[in-house]
């Protein structure tokens, strides 16, 4: 049990920490750009196809830094040439840009690399058992993963507290206009923004694409979680989408991992399951079945009851 | 004497940490038009979004013809018989100018959310609709975007969705912001005429308006009302001329 | 192009009243045409498969309409309208085995109503936690919304039937008429009465107080509180109505394949709804009609030539989001001044210039599709063979000239195609200034 309860624990922070690593981008875009990019878990995607297709050729660590770095060139690009443009039109354009983008993005990699998973590995390198606890050997990789986030995370605080651009950053959060006023390049601190939040998706891809399935529909399935992540935490919040990546790691990791239904608890004190329909499945559907969904039952329960989020304060 | 139509009771208001209204109460019967005076800043608009229900307050009651409508919805308030404009032009830019003033008719007739008639073949929305754009003369724009007008012509939209609801209590913010003094003797006109026998609340910076139209005048300054009283005093009120008016009356 | 207007000086039609009998036929002539063109149809499309098409086109313009009340209309963007689609469509086998096993006297006629509830009473279930907000928060809860249903289908298997669906048979319900639907032709006829039927309510709807105030709480919600309505109430009746409509384009899409699964509720399809709306435009009516019968016909024609046809769909999408936002009934509708004038002197030179704009635009189309599909087929056909046959002419993927050819005709025709962009602008100008000095003299 106390096994269970560690690795599961550990497995919920990493997973939690890469959901913060693209909610973290995620949240900064739309923070300063009032644009939530649909297309954000795609350049996680694109993280992991790069990644893994330089690997191929030159090897992991390279791998390792030219993706994040390629890709956040072509997010940079993608706002340049694409949002800047679509701006104009309205917030409604702007989200059915990134929408539209984040559909295009899906159809090409599936067009390049086939709608199948591609032999993504953990490099040699990594490949060993860190730690046994308990009876598990806990992977290298893992912790591999799990200390580059916050290696990244650390780096991530310092340039927007300690530097120059960074200042100019926090200041573009809430006042982009006076920021231009000031003769600061506003549209270009977009483009470093949304390159570096894209890079940082990519990142997320890079390293999570050994461990999880590297395949066409990742970003799909990635997608929705991060909104709720981002809607669940507040949006524009990065202390909420922290708190929410958190959250929604642990619960998911320690979710499927309970094979408890309606039925294993009520059936001790003797009440007895439906016969059919729909009463019996939900009767006899345990928690490892529903933990795909319970992000989304979060959200709605937040929106209920607290919808500004765990720490938003905006009304967006 | 009746229960004051629009009354303030020790009002406040903060931001954070930041007080913008700092105890107002304030009193208007019915029929009276009362004019809101004082330098940027004062808090003015705020006090409006406050009685309108935009705000809500800090602290103090707001009650309408006796009824409290603190913390009540803007649309609660509308309801009752109350209707503001505001200083930064609102209208419904895609819409045409007949659409603009229609919306501000419909609820007022009670036709609420039906949707089971054709707006059109509401002989009563049609003919008030069309009234309106009489008072507000922009007859031969009504299938003009809202968005398109000038800017007068905007303001003076404003003032026909604000009035064209019936309400019996007007909120006028700057009626004559921005415009020429033609234009603004052609609004005073107009708010004159359509708040006949209702009660109005006007801010104004335009002393001429103010002194030409108001019963009363209360001079709001950081937040508080430092006087409320006839217009021939409030030019003579010392504390007045120091914080706004200047002495050269 | 910034929104053109006339001045009119005349009171307009539309402010008056529509008096008598004479209004009344006024109202109901385009209605009534449009009625005899889809019983004529299929006498002018007589092919099985041209059937089927229109059947679908059917559908989907019930769903496109639905969609716009959200998002034209009220100014709500939804990713998870398909929800209502669905659930509608399972709603309906359910009824549907339910008659069969029961025999019960409902004849199959009357089984989109079973959708129209259903897509009501999910609205306004899902609705009252929905449209508590706007904008972006309500389109995140929307795909939220849209992902608990889709994967809930998993868990509730005897409802949504686990992976295969749940089928029925439509023949077997009460036959009226002797007709037991079994035939495409019948079932097309079905479909285009409650097709029809929806048009004339959705339109109907817009010109309703309610319909009014949907726009203005699109265009300032702050201020339609100003004039004592609640915008969310608005947004959540203007909710259950378009899934009321949903419902029913969901039950007519179960009647038509006998099958409804997990899909109907899920992401793909909220996202073509989005599409059709969208690509046809969300500013008139027209406009998702249009969408609809584009999309349907692309997703069917595009299919049997291509493989990566989502891919085109796509791209079709971005460039009506960055090019033109509003949609093909956007791009009609900047017409309008020109025919309301009767501005017809300036058309052929505008038309020409169409034209002279559309030749490089098609080269550059067919480089991308080139550059598209032989990139296709050199990484996941590469075991095919290296020839392609692209419009019929056979290409070696092998050999560097296609690619050349193709990345020329892209580049090449893209900058030709912005070259002739001023030669178009010119043209409009003229055109507008022609029929604005020509309103003006009428």
């Amino acid at each position: 049990m106390l096994e269970l309860v560690t690795i599961s624990a550990l497995n919920g922070v990493l997973y939690g920490m890469l959901l913060f690593l693209m909610a973290s981008g995620l949240t900064l875009i739309f923070s300063m750009m009032g644009v939530l990019n649909f297309a954000h878990a795609s350049f996680y995607m694109l993280g992991a196809f790069f990644g893994f297709q330089i690997s191929e050729i030159v090897g992991f660590w390279p791998a390792f830094f030219l993706a994040p770095v390629l890709v956040g060139g072509i997010g940079a690009l993608v706002e340049r040439y694409g949002l800047r443009r679509v701006h104009r039109h309205g917030p409604v354009a702007e989200l059915l840009f990134t929408f539209g983008l984040a559909f295009v993005i899906e159809e090409i990699v599936q067009m390049i690399w086939g709608k199948g998973p591609v032999d993504y590995r953990v490099p040699l390198s990594l490949n060993f058992s860190a730690f046994t606890a308990f009876s598990t050997n806990y992977p290298a990789y893992k912790m591999f993963e799990l200390l580059t986030a916050i290696a990244i995370f650390a780096v991530l605080l310092m340039l927007l507290t300690r530097t120059r651009v960074g200042l100019i950053i926090q200041a573009s959060l809430t006042h982009p206009h006076m920021v231009a006023m000031l003769g600061h390049n506003v549209p270009r601190v977009f483009m470093l923004v949304f390159g570096v939040g894209t890079g940082l998706a990519a990142l997320a891809g890079v390293i999570a694409g050994p461990a999880l399935v590297t395949q066409s529909n990742m970003a799909a399935a990635l997608g929705p979680i991060l909104f709720v992540v981002v809607v669940v935490g507040g949006l524009g919040s990065l202390s909420g989408a922290f708190l929410a990546s958190l959250l929604i790691g642990l619960v998911q990791t320690f979710a499927v991992s309970i094979n408890l239904s309606v039925a294993d608890v009520l059936r001790p004190i003797g009440v007895a399951p439906p016969n059919g329909g729909v009463l019996f499945d939900v009767w006899n559907v345990t928690v490892a079945q529903i933990a795909p969904i319970i992000p989304y039952l979060l959200l709605v329960l937040i929106l209920i009851f607290r919808p500004t989020g765990l720490m938003g304060t905006r009304e967006h | 004497m009746t229960a004051p139509v629009i009354e303030l009771v020790d009002v406040r208001k903060n931001f954070g940490a930041t007080k913008i209204i700092r105890g107002v109460s304030l009193a208007v019967p019915a029929g009276e038009r009362h004019a809101i005076i004082g330098p940027n800043g004062a808090g003015k608009s705020t006090l409006f979004n406050l009685i309108s229900g935009r705000f809500t307050p800090t602290s103090g009651k707001v009650r309408l013809c006796g009824e409290d409508v603190t913390g009540m919805p803007p649309y609660l308030i509308n309801r009752r018989g109350l209707s503001r404009s505001f200083q930064v032009t609102n209208i419904f830019p895609r819409l045409s100018v007949w659409e603009n003033v229609r919306c501000a008719v419909l609820w007022s007739l009670g036709y609420k959310y039906s949707f089971w008639r054709g707006v059109e073949d509401l002989a009563d929305v049609r003919d008030r609709t069309e009234a309106i754009l009489e008072e507000i003369e922009l007859c031969d724009r009504r299938l003009l975007q809202a968005g398109v007008l000038t800017y007068a012509e905007q303001r003076a939209l404003e003032i026909g969705i604000t009035i064209a609801g019936d309400a019996r209590i007007i909120l006028l913010d700057e009626p004559s912001a921005g415009m020429s003094a033609a234009e603004a003797a052609r609004a005073v006109a107009l708010i004159r005429k359509v708040s006949q026998g209702r009660t109005l609340i006007m801010i104004e910076h335009d002393m001429d308006v103010v002194f030409d139209l108001a019963d009363r005048i209360s001079v709001l300054v950081y937040g508080q009302i430092i006087a409320s009283d006839f217009p021939a005093r409030i030019k003579q009120d010392r504390a007045v001329q120091a914080a706004y008016l200047g002495t050269a009356a | 192009m910034s929104d053109v207007t006339t001045d009119v000086v005349n009171v307009p039609a539309r402010a008056g009243a529509s008096a008598g009998l004479a209004g009344v036929a006024r109202h109901a002539a385009p209605w009534l045409a449009l009625a005899v063109a889809f019983a004529v149809l299929p006498m002018i499309f007589t092919s099985g498969s041209a059937l089927t098409m229109l059947s679908l086109m059917g559908i989907m313009i019930v769903f496109a309409l639905s969609y716009n009340m959200l998002l034209g209309e009220t100014g709500l963007l939804s990713f998870g309208h398909a929800v209502y689609y669905g659930l509608g469509g399972f709603v309906a086998v359910h009824a549907m085995n339910t008659v069969i096993h029961d025999r019960l006297p409902v004849p199959l006629f009357l089984i989109p109503l079973v959708g129209a509830f259903s897509g009501l009473l999910f609205g306004i279930i899902f609705g009252s936690v929905s449209t508590r907000r706007a904008g972006t928060a309500f389109a995140m809860i929307s795909l939220g919304l849209g992902e608990l249903v889709a994967s809930s289908s998993l868990i509730l298997r005897s409802f949504f039937g686990g992976e295969e669906g749940v089928s029925t048979n439509r023949t077997k319900l009460l036959h009226v008429f002797g007709l037991n639907f079994g035939p495409q032709i019948e079932i097309y006829y079905l479909i285009a009465f409650w097709c029809l039927l929806c048009m004339v309510a959705m339109f109907a709807l817009r010109r309703t107080p309610f319909g009014s105030m949907c726009n203005a709480v699109r265009e300032n919600a702050e201020r339609a509180q100003f004039v004592g309505y609640n915008p969310q109430a608005v947004r959540f009746i203007a909710f259950a109505l378009a899934g009321l409509f949903a419902g029913v384009a969901g039950a007519l899409a179960a009647i038509n394949f006998e099958l409804v699964n997990s899909a109907a509720v899920g992401a793909g399809q909220s996202g073509l709804v989005l599409l059709a709306a969208y690509i046809g435009g969300t500013g008139n009516f027209i406009g998702p009609v249009i969408g609809a019968v584009l999309v349907t016909w692309l997703e069917v024609m595009l299919s049997d030539i291509t493989d990566v046809w989502q891919l085109y769909f796509g791209l079709l999408f971005i460039g009506v989001v960055m090019f033109a936002p509003n949609g093909i009934a956007g791009l009609l509708m900047m017409h309008e001044p020109l025919w309301r004038a009767r501005a017809y002197g300036p058309l052929p030179r505008l038309l020409l210039t169409y034209v002279i704009a559309l030749v490089p635009a098609l080269a550059t189309l067919a480089g991308l599709i080139a550059v598209i599909e032989m990139t296709y087929h050199r990484s996941v056909k590469a075991s095919e063979g290296t020839t392609i046959s692209l419009f019929h002419v056979t290409l070696d993927t092998a050999s560097f000239v296609p690619w050349i050819a193709a990345i020329v005709l892209l580049a090449g025709g893209f900058l030709l195609f912005r070259r002739t962009w001023p030669v178009v602008g010119a043209a409009w100008h003229d055109a507008i200034v022609y029929a604005q000095t020509a309103g003006k003299a009428k």
